[in-house]
């Protein structure tokens, strides 16, 4: 059994990589394509440290196949931000000093984001649900919670007015 | 076989046909749907080389159909699409919070049902739902399909009576009769992103005299496999579920129950508590009725 071929969409692009069967959609963001924003914690779906949308659903991309991921959308950490700047999460999880040393911060952004595109104006239990499949050893989560918190306020500020 | 393989069949026939090509050949094949079982198997305890059959590509898997008598729910979807399926949601609600339970938002993307039940673990927690809502599985083999009752699909920890050449589609689960309601609770340390302590799922069916007809209760994580546990469903019909009939079933459920102790509960505790959630299940399954949710 050879390489297997996988043609996907990362971030809006189209890509095509070569890739072992067993090798995972992390390996191939990092080690193929050099979009080293998604890091690895644990490797087995526990940390969401490599958290990444794939086809517009929440995914630890440890726990896909390369091959799974042919024919998919992906969007990386990479893809939340655009020419205008930080994402309003991006920028409230800066002013909410709500990282410290930064690993997980990759995948709480784009679950984070991923909430909000799906619920406006989320509660703080949902927040908190939302958001347990990502693990944090430095800030406590409290910043974390309140940064999002504010997201939802700003996005609901600028969507009204 | 020393190398890893991935193949993505589009059929169930050609799905047989791999299977069965690998058990010719002497070579290992492994189903894959989501993977958060079976992907940490492969990077940890299991690394052997194995051709992974990912079957999230055949349109059986994929279905729901809800149809006057029956339901079919494929094996490979995605416990979190499960969950925006507002019919499915009313229908059986305890299944549904049963998938719910398990896992992040991220593996509730990726995690099914048919998964849960083909990792067979005594502890997982759709399993004793879907043996309250009297499913059965639908597997998929060399000669055709055939049904199994869930509660006879898992043989052991993390064994189950499928062959290496047969795979599961879905599940069938009987329409609800009217005025039933099912619940699944599971007793773990924390809130959430934990393996079951102990879980219980409860379906009832009350006539209009608040009287038992139907009743079907399923126990997990406290034998080598989920149970159903009959004697506590006959303790429960004929009955109104008030709290003498209740305690009896949590009384059977305690008697069925052969758990072990190791570092998520004792044999004393675990046995305790499946009698607890079996309880505690059956009124929330009964008020659920009584208020009216169908």
């Amino acid at each position: 059994m050879s390489k297997v071929h996988v043609e996907l969409n990362v971030n809006g692009q189209p890509e095509e990589v070569l890739c072992e069967p067993q090798q995972s959609l992390l390996d191939l963001l990092r080690d193929e394509l050099h979009l080293t924003g998604t890091k690895e914690g644990c490797g087995t779906g526990d940390c969401g440290a490599c958290t990444v949308l794939m086809d517009e659903r929440l995914v630890c991309s440890c726990l896909v196949l390369a091959p799974e991921a042919n024919g998919k959308k992906v969007v990386t950490v990479e893809g939340i931000a655009d020419q205008n700047g930080l994402h309003v999460v991006q920028q409230k999880l800066l002013e909410h000093a709500a990282l410290q040393c930064g690993v997980c911060t990759p995948g709480f952004v784009v679950a984070a984001k991923a909430l909000l595109d799906k619920n406006p104006d989320p509660d703080e239990t949902t927040i908190r649900y939302w958001l347990a499949g990502n693990l944090c050893r430095c800030t406590g989560y409290d910043k974390i919670i309140r940064a999002v918190q504010d997201a939802a306020q700003e996005l609901k500020a600028t969507t009204t007015s | 076989m020393s190398r890893f393989g991935y193949v993505a069949p589009k059929s169930v026939a050609d799905t047989i046909h791999l299977l069965h090509d690998c058990e010719t050949r002497g070579e290992r094949a492994q189903i894959l749907a989501g993977g958060t079982d079976v992907i940490v198997q492969m990077r940890t305890f299991d690394r052997e080389p194995r051709t992974l059959v990912d079957v999230k590509y055949i349109e059986e898997l994929n279905r729901v159909s809800i149809e006057d008598n029956e339901t079919y729910i494929g094996a490979a979807i995605p416990s979190g699409v499960l969950n925006e399926n507002q019919k499915l949601k009313s229908l059986y609600p305890g299944l549904l919070e049963s998938a719910d339970l398990i896992g992040s938002t991220q593996i509730q993307g990726r995690a099914s049902i048919g998964g849960n039940l083909c990792n067979s673990s005594p502890a997982g927690d759709t399993i004793p739902a879907l043996i309250a809502n009297a499913a059965k599985c639908l597997i998929a083999g060399t000669h055709g399909t055939r049904n199994v009752p869930v509660e006879d699909f898992v043989t052991g920890v993390g064994t189950n009576c499928m062959t290496r050449t047969e795979f599961l589609l879905g599940l069938i689960l009987p329409r609800p009769r009217p005025r039933t309601q099912d619940a699944y609770l599971r007793f773990i340390p924390r809130t959430e992103m934990d393996i079951a302590v102990v879980g219980a799922g409860v379906s009832l069916t009350l006539d209009h005299d608040r009287v038992c007809t139907h009743a079907r209760v399923g126990i997990g994580a406290v034998a080598p496999t989920p149970l159903l546990v009959t004697k506590a469903a006959e303790a429960l019909i004929g009955t109104q579920c008030d709290e003498t009939s209740l305690q009896a079933a949590a009384d059977a459920c305690r008697a069925a129950a052969s758990p072990i102790t190791d570092k998520r509960g004792t044999v004393v505790y675990r046995r305790k508590v499946v009698g607890v959630l079996c309880y505690r299940a059956g009124v929330i399954a009964r008020d659920r009725i009584l208020n009216g949710q169908n």
